[in-house]
């Protein structure tokens, strides 16, 4: 697959010694859903901005589309939209005059047409007239994506962009950004809603405290999701697994009171109903059962907890 | 050059000067009334003429400068401070255009404003006293420049300034004394010699004083000093400007 954006060791120290960036490498490819995961702080939106031109970064070397964000500044920000994390818009002028500053200011000539069928399809062709600090922040939120797509970018950051808004809203959101991606759009999006990366990306990344913690298919990623636990309590402790259960990799608690499976619910066979067999045939009393999935929330928070570690 | 992103950024400029059009027409109007009432009659009754021109017209290139020198200021530093305090700057900042492009949309903008609003002026002065204007090109020469240099200015305060208070300190703290003690309302001959020749260290006095030439043909300071003052100061705006556009200074983290 092509990549579109290519960023190599990217560090960002900021002014006063904090170092937001450690050294993150990522390649992006053309035409995907790029969900980033990680919690507040984690360098996200730090990674966006030195991609986008509004931090400079220390060191590491980004390629948008084979330009230099550096060198070859115009070029590679050209392609690129952004809809920032902070709802940050002028307030007295109007949303039609500010969709059109924003595709002037990416030096594409004037097109109307363009224009209305993007405030048309994010619904805010009715108030294309009415100056910005009269809209509601779900609408404001759609005139940021709005001014991003004026310029009929190739690549598309969105920093949370869900951030506080409704459930069909969400829903719509969604929608355009994978009606983008038919047009062969790539998108890159943040969000601290794992049901969201889960939803629309094709790729999950997590990031923490400055460092790229995983990235990978979100399909291989559900298969370790596919993943599930067994617990099985037992009315009286032992001290080890009994020898004649050795076959089902069974983990034994501290206690002695619990023992744990861990089976694929996509096998044909889970094996569940030989192990209860093999269970009270090795005269193992149970007080209880219960069963557990990984989510990516779980991936999620222990990948982050070992990164702390 | 991306003209299309300097345009962009002129005419969404611009539509903030529209919006207040009226408020923007009508304070000048006021305002340049206000002080040929106050100096025209009440000192013009004393001083009834300088250097063979009535009181009342030697006031109009002082009064004219006064206005362009803080508008100038004012929108650009406001115009640029504007988009740093509400966020939006970093629209231009991601876009594909470089600092010199920002520049001369937002100084282009500030200038066109303080040009509209310095004829406002004369045209209104106009109506009060008889204006023979004897060099009209030098004096649209001047005017263009002092609006564009000092628009120049506006915009580096803009870039340097972290609060409202120090947008305003700049104007207010330097600018207004320099422009009032730079002989807009008196010729500096009128002083005490030891004031003339401490006057001569305000820049200011050098623009007034050639503005004042294209009008009546009569300076405080030859006319090609003028000149070199006003370009003078446009060089150090303008090397001001290439080095924050080097560094990036105050704008890009
Ligand atoms: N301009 C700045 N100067 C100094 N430190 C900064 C600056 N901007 C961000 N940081 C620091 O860099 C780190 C990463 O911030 P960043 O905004 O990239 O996080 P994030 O992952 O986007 O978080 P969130 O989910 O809260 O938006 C934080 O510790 C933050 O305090
Ligand atoms: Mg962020």
């Amino acid at each position: 697959m092509r990549s579109i954006l290519d960023i190599t060791d990217l560090k960002k120290v900021y002014e006063g010694g904090f170092e937001a960036l450690k050294g993150v490498s990522l390649s992006i490819h053309e035409g995907e859903i790029l969900a980033l995961l990680g919690p507040n702080g984690a360098g996200k939106t730090t990674l966006i901005s030195t991609v986008c031109g509004i931090t400079t970064n220390t060191s590491g070397d980004i390629r948008v589309d084979g330009y230099c964000v550096k060198d070859d500044y115009r070029a590679a920000r050209r392609l690129i939209g952004l809809v920032p994390q902070e709802v940050n818009l002028e307030p007295f002028e109007t949303v039609w005059n500010t969709v059109r500053f924003s595709r002037g200011l990416h030096g594409k000539r004037r097109d109307d047409a363009y224009l209305e069928k993007i405030l048309r399809k994010l619904s805010l062709w009715e108030k294309k007239s009415s100056r910005i600090m009269e809209l509601s922040g779900g609408m404001k939120r759609r005139v940021l994506i709005a001014k991003a797509l004026s310029h009929e970018p190739r690549i598309l950051f969105l920093d949370e962009p869900t951030a506080g808004v409704d459930v069909s809203l969400r829903k719509d959101m969604w929608d355009t950004v994978n009606e983008l991606k038919r047009d062969g759009v790539t998108i890159i999006l943040t969000t601290h809603y794992i049901e969201e990366a889960e939803a629309i990306a094709d790729r999950i990344g997590v990031i923490n405290k400055g460092e790229l913690l995983l990235i990978e298919e979100k399909a291989s990623l559900m298969q370790r999701l596919g993943q599930k636990q067994l617990t099985v309590e037992l009315q009286d402790a032992v001290t080890a697994v009994p020898d004649a259960l050795s076959d089902h990799g069974l983990v034994l608690s501290e206690d002695g009171r619990t023992l744990t499976y861990s089976y694929d619910t996509q096998a044909d066979r889970t094996g569940i109903t030989q192990l209860l067999g093999d269970l009270s045939a090795a005269g193992l009393v149970l007080k209880d059962l219960q069963t557990a999935q990984n989510s990516l929330e779980d991936i999620f928070v222990t990948l982050v907890e070992e990164g702390q570690a | 050059m991306n003209l299309t992103a300097v345009k962009a950024i002129y005419i969404f400029e611009m539509a903030r000067f529209f919006r207040t059009l009226t408020q923007s027409f009508i304070s000048p109007v006021i305002s340049t009334a206000l002080y040929f009432v106050v100096f025209g009659s009440a000192i013009g009754s004393r001083i009834q003429e300088v250097d063979g021109v009535s009181y009342g017209a030697f006031i109009v290139p002082g009064l004219i400068m006064l206005s362009i020198m803080t508008q100038g200021i004012s929108n650009a530093s406001f115009g640029i401070y504007f988009p740093k305090f509400i966020g939006t700057i970093y629209e231009l900042l991601a876009a594909p255009i470089n600092f010199l492009e920002i520049v001369v949309g937002y100084v282009g903008a500030a200038a066109t404003k303080s040009l509209f609003i310095g004829l406002v002026i004369l045209a209104t002065a106009g109506l009060f006293v008889d204006l023979n204007i004897q060099h009209p090109i030098a004096m649209l020469a001047f005017m263009v420049l002092t609006c564009t240099s000092f628009a120049l200015f506006g915009f580096i305060i803009g870039i340097w300034a972290k609060s409202f208070e120090q947008l305003q300190l700049i104007p207010l703290l330097v600018l207004t004394p320099l422009v009032f003690l730079g002989g807009s309302f008196y010729s500096i001959s009128m002083l005490p010699p030891v004031w003339q020749t401490v006057t001569l260290f305000n820049p200011v006095v050098y623009l007034i004083s050639g503005f004042r030439w294209a009008f009546f043909g009569l300076a405080d300071v030859p006319v090609g000093l003028s000149l070199l003052a006003i370009a003078g100061f446009t060089g150090i705006c303008l090397v001001a400007v290439w080095w924050i556009f080097k560094t990036g200074w105050r704008i890009r983290s």
